[in-house]
């Protein structure tokens, strides 16, 4: 058992509410908050209006003046109690993604301040990022853009204090353990190491979102004049393939 | 051929907005639609159509507006200078707008986000399921002068000419918030501070959220900057690196890192969101119960809107041709305007 205080229900805002199951990030707890929605989504309770997950936690949101929060809550202790969710599977239909990846140079600024906190030299960083094989682990922030992880030990480096004014779409950042490919263009407190010429959110597609939760994805490093090259395509050289 | 609305010149935060696009969540994408989500109900209920139809929300500037029909509009939120031919149109009202007239809407007298109404809704198209335009997703854009926007087909054209006395929100004052996922990231102390201190709405700003720069020191977490991204929503209040507090809006990011302190309660977003650059917020924390109540008066006295609507008396200096017009138009049909809306 992962100990008495998981899973923690609490409320968010007035009108929703959150299963987390661990205060920080491990593979189990992911699983278990993709699982627990997968669950809400096939048979909700009486109320719930949408679901979502984040790292560790499953999200719904309901009307709390048509069903009220005692209720809710019973609902999801009920549905909790049915079955031990660290032990869950990953999703169905999985796939590997391979996005060619410019770290460093100008396009990517923060490599080396980035590569210093985690004490590597930036090629010792480039290495260990783009070797490492990272699983989607949520979508969030803004739209189809993944949380990856985890990331070696070395990478357990804070946000930023200051918020970087602004990374360009494609942006591949990092921070205590995890990577973010940004979807849009915002600022932001994780630090930029790499872009991509890939388009996570496709609002004129038919399937406008790229990634789904349980993709594994795979930053392969090329030269400047590769990436200038892919820019106009939106897949930006990236390319995927099921999941056995 | 459907009538369409010219955009002549538009300032630079004029959007189609309506009320959002739920269920994308999960995928990233928050609800957006219009920040002040009682101005759009307040026109829908002077126009008599339904809620969901798409409106031009104004961010601190209007823009001047020609319609290829004659068409209703309706004025909401955050006044603003309105002239019609050079005569001016009084704010929370609706209006006879004829074909070829030109509208011009200045800069707002208070509040920050006005919204411009038409009657049958603007009807361009439909992405993810919603109008709405969300400029942090990159679905759709401002609007440039020169576009030409569809109008959908309008209902009830003959009705015009009401108004009605707006929940006061245009300059800044206490909101209510109730505690959220991490709040107890907070000591007691940095809590009572909160409460305590009073808040200037920060320059910086947009349909993301605004800063509310604390007259004092800034706010701490016992938690530092090595939060797990958890779920946002919009009236969180994210405490960023720097200790200055950001009160989240419609177009807020899905999950985010900071620490969020307390979230301000829907009934009292709007006060947030239309806070014009240095007026004074402050918080009070609330119980759960009682944001829950508030939201249920919230949600009455906007089903109250159609019933509480009067005619506009137009003054008789502001009408150019006294003779060309009903003095109260609207009510000369010999319905009811009360109690007859959807």
């Amino acid at each position: 058992m992962n100990g008495s205080a998981w899973p923690l229900i609490r409320t968010v805002g007035i009108d929703g509410m959150l299963v987390s199951f661990g205060d920080r990030l491990s593979e189990p707890a992911n699983r278990a908050a993709l699982a627990l929605r997968d669950a809400l989504e096939r048979a909700a309770p009486d109320g719930v209006e949408e679901t979502s997950t984040s790292l560790v936690s499953t999200y719904l949101r309901f009307d709390p003046l048509r069903v009220p929060h005692e209720t809710m809550r019973a609902a999801l202790e009920d549905l909790l109690a049915t079955r031990d969710w660290f032990d869950a599977e990953l999703p169905h239909g999985r796939r590997l993604w391979r996005i060619p990846t410019v770290f460093g140079t100008e396009l990517a600024p923060q490599l080396e301040e980035a590569a210093q906190a985690a004490g590597l030299s930036a090629d010792e960083a480039i290495r260990s990022i783009s070797e490492a094989q990272v699983r989607v682990q949520t979508i969030g922030f803004a739209p189809g853009q993944p949380y990856l992880g985890e990331l070696p030990e070395a990478w357990d480096i804070p946000r930023q204090t200051d918020l970087t004014p602004r990374v360009p779409v494609g942006a591949l950042t990092v921070a205590i353990r995890q990577l973010v490919l940004f979807s849009v263009s915002t600022p932001t407190g994780w630090r930029h190491v790499g872009q991509t010429a890939f388009r996570l959110f496709r609002p004129e597609d038919e399937a406008p979102f790229l990634l789904r939760p349980g993709d594994e994805v795979r930053f392969d490093p090329v030269a400047r004049e590769t990436y200038e090259r892919l820019k106009d395509d939106p897949d930006g050289g990236a390319t995927s393939e099921r999941l056995a | 051929m459907s009538a369409e609305l010219i955009v002549h010149r538009a300032g630079p935060g004029v959007s189609v907005q309506d009320t959002g696009r739920p269920g994308f969540l999960g995928f990233g994408l928050s609800r957006g639609g219009a920040v002040d989500p009682l101005a759009l109900a307040e026109g829908a209920a002077l126009l008599g159509q339904p809620g969901d139809c798409a409106a031009l929300e104004l961010a601190g500037m209007g823009g001047e507006f020609e319609a290829t029909a004659d068409i209703r509009i309706a004025l909401t939120g955050a006044p603003m200078a309105a002239r019609l031919d050079g005569a001016r149109l009084a704010w929370n009202a609706s209006h006879d707008v004829p074909a070829g007239s030109r509208l011009s809407i200045g800069a707002v007298e208070a509040g920050y986000y006005g919204y411009l109404h038409v009657g049958g809704g603007i009807d361009t198209p439909e992405r993810l399921g919603a109008r709405g335009v969300h400029l942090a997703a990159g679905i759709g854009d401002v609007i440039a002068a020169g576009t030409r926007l569809p109008l959908g087909d309008d209902a009830r054209p003959e009705r015009t000419g009401l108004t009605f006395d707006p929940a006061p929100r245009f300059a800044g004052g206490e909101v209510r918030i109730v505690e959220s996922l991490q709040t107890d990231f907070f000591t007691n102390e940095e809590r009572a501070r909160f409460e305590a201190t009073t808040f200037h709405r920060d320059a910086r700003g947009n349909r993301m959220g605004v800063a509310a720069r604390p007259e004092g020191e800034g706010f701490h977490s016992t938690e530092g900057l090595s939060v797990l991204s958890e779920v946002i929503t919009p009236g969180d209040i994210q405490v960023t690196g720097d200790g200055t507090p950001f009160v989240l809006l419609a177009e807020c990011q899905t999950t985010g890192g900071y620490p969020r302190i307390g979230t301000v309660i829907p009934a009292d977003l709007p006060i947030v969101a239309q806070a014009p650059a240095g007026a004074a917020l402050r918080f009070r924390f609330v119980s759960l119960a009682a944001a829950v109540e508030a939201e249920g008066k919230a949600r009455a006295a906007r089903d109250a809107l159609p019933r509480s609507l009067r005619p506009l008396v137009r003054r008789p200096e502001d009408i150019p041709d006294l003779l060309a017009y009903q003095l109260i138009s609207g009510v000369t049909d010999g319905r009811p305007e009360t109690g007859d809306d959807t």
